[in-house]
């Protein structure tokens, strides 16, 4: 029971990290919430479709197919939450100032959210399909304490959701005006974090260089499998031994994002002139 | 892929033996992989030697009626093997040691260890 408990776990855990930065991203923005269950039921369906044609989608592109959808995944999470940054970077403080005087939710447009909705559903998507395939493979198989290691599973589901729960009520608790820079920088590492795996996965399939397999070696300090370097690889893409090229991918879209979201953010007094300068 | 083949071409034809393409085309291809079964959740072998410093294969074939899920920190491979399906990853290059792997679903009792070990004392 303990050990399905704890395989469901990380996996629930490692997603609802993803969905608890969303969910506090999007804080002030109406209408998040049917956009984040939204991402979160396509996810799980997702998952449900993605385990049904795993054995498939391993042999296909010559046996890298798994790589190959994995790293494309990650790579459309990577597009859509640089995308919402820069977004926020112009529009994020009007957002904060307004939920501010008025006390509720701001009416945005849906493109914001509904990149954020593809985010969570990719969040989902990744680890969900490995959830899934274990279930089913206790489901299947003839080992009689089966009823227990489900209620093991299903107690990891919840687990790992009360952890992102409280994970996103500490974001929260973030005032409004510093949420949003605090948000901006952990979408920033996320995507980044992101955008090394998806670079990784495709140097180890061979199909990119990986330009040195590893820069440096930090597993004695903290391994990456264990519960904190989990947290920390879903979040800021931690790998205790990572690839030259896993390196590069990681620098670039963490320098994009940031560069990108000072320049957008600084040009902002001089479009919204009507406002006085805060 | 298209070098090994050109390679293969190569040998043969300064060889011009059938039953010396037959000894090449052996020897490479045993190089390659390693070659790993899971049955009853476990690993067949459970301990595989590999040269130091090299970059190589692993097939795994899961002969179970559950879904398995290879994986190895150490080794940097994490892939799902359908019931009946057989997956290939890459690793390495290694530094001399011992890389443990295991079946992410089964982890109780699917366990074995890579061990690498420098080229020169291997014949």
């Amino acid at each position: 029971m303990l050990a399905s408990l704890i395989i469901v776990f990380r996996e629930v855990f490692e997603a609802g990290l993803i969905v608890g930065i969303v969910l506090a991203a999007t804080r002030g923005i109406a209408r998040r919430g049917g956009f984040v269950t939204g991402g979160i039921a396509a996810g799980v369906i997702g998952s449900g479709i993605l385990a049904a044609f795993a054995g498939a989608l391993s042999e296909a592109l010559a046996g890298r197919g798994q790589e190959v959808f994995t790293a494309g995944i990650l790579i459309l999470a990577v597009v859509m939450l640089g995308w919402h940054n820069l977004w926020m970077a112009s529009h994020g403080r009007e957002i904060a100032r307004e939920m501010k005087a008025m006390g509720h939710a701001v009416a945005a447009g849906d493109k914001p959210l509904f990149a954020m909705a593809v985010v969570v559903a990719v969040a989902v998507l990744r680890e969900g399909a490995e959830v899934v395939l274990f279930l089913y493979g206790i489901a299947i198989s003839s080992n009689a304490g089966w009823p227990i290691l489900l209620a093991g599973g299903l107690a990891g589901v919840a687990l790992g959701t009360l952890i992102s729960f409280l994970l996103y009520r500490g974001l929260v608790a973030i005032p409004v005006a510093r949420m949003f820079s605090v948000t901006s920088w952990l979408i920033a590492l996320v995507a980044a974090g992101m955008a090394g795996q998806a670079a990784a996965t495709l140097a180890s399939a061979d199909l990119i260089p990986s330009w040195g397999y590893e820069i440096w070696d930090s597993s004695w300090l903290l391994r990456e499998d264990s519960i904190m370097g989990r947290a920390l690889h879903a979040l800021v893409g931690y790998a205790d031994r990572p690839m030259g090229v896993q390196l590069a991918a990681f620098l670039a879209v963490l320098g994009a994002l940031i560069i990108g979201g000072h320049l957008i953010s600084g040009s902002q007094p001089h479009r919204s002139s009507s406002q006085t300068a805060s | 892929m298209k070098g090994a083949v050109r390679y293969s071409i190569r040998a043969t034809w300064m060889a011009g033996f059938a039953c010396l393409l037959l000894i090449t085309a052996a020897t490479t291809r045993a190089a390659e992989p390693i070659t790993l079964s899971i049955k009853d959740h476990r690993f067949t072998p459970t301990e595989v030697t590999v040269p130091a410093g090299e970059r190589f294969r692993i097939e795994v074939q899961n002969q179970d009626t559950t879904p398995a899920e290879f994986e190895s920190s150490d080794l940097r491979v994490e892939k799902i093997i359908v019931p009946g399906g057989k997956i290939t990853v890459m690793a390495g290059p290694l530094k001399p040691g011992t890389y443990k792997f295991f079946d992410d679903y089964h982890p109780d009792t699917a366990t074995g260890a890579i061990t690498a070990v420098e080229q020169k004392t291997e014949k």
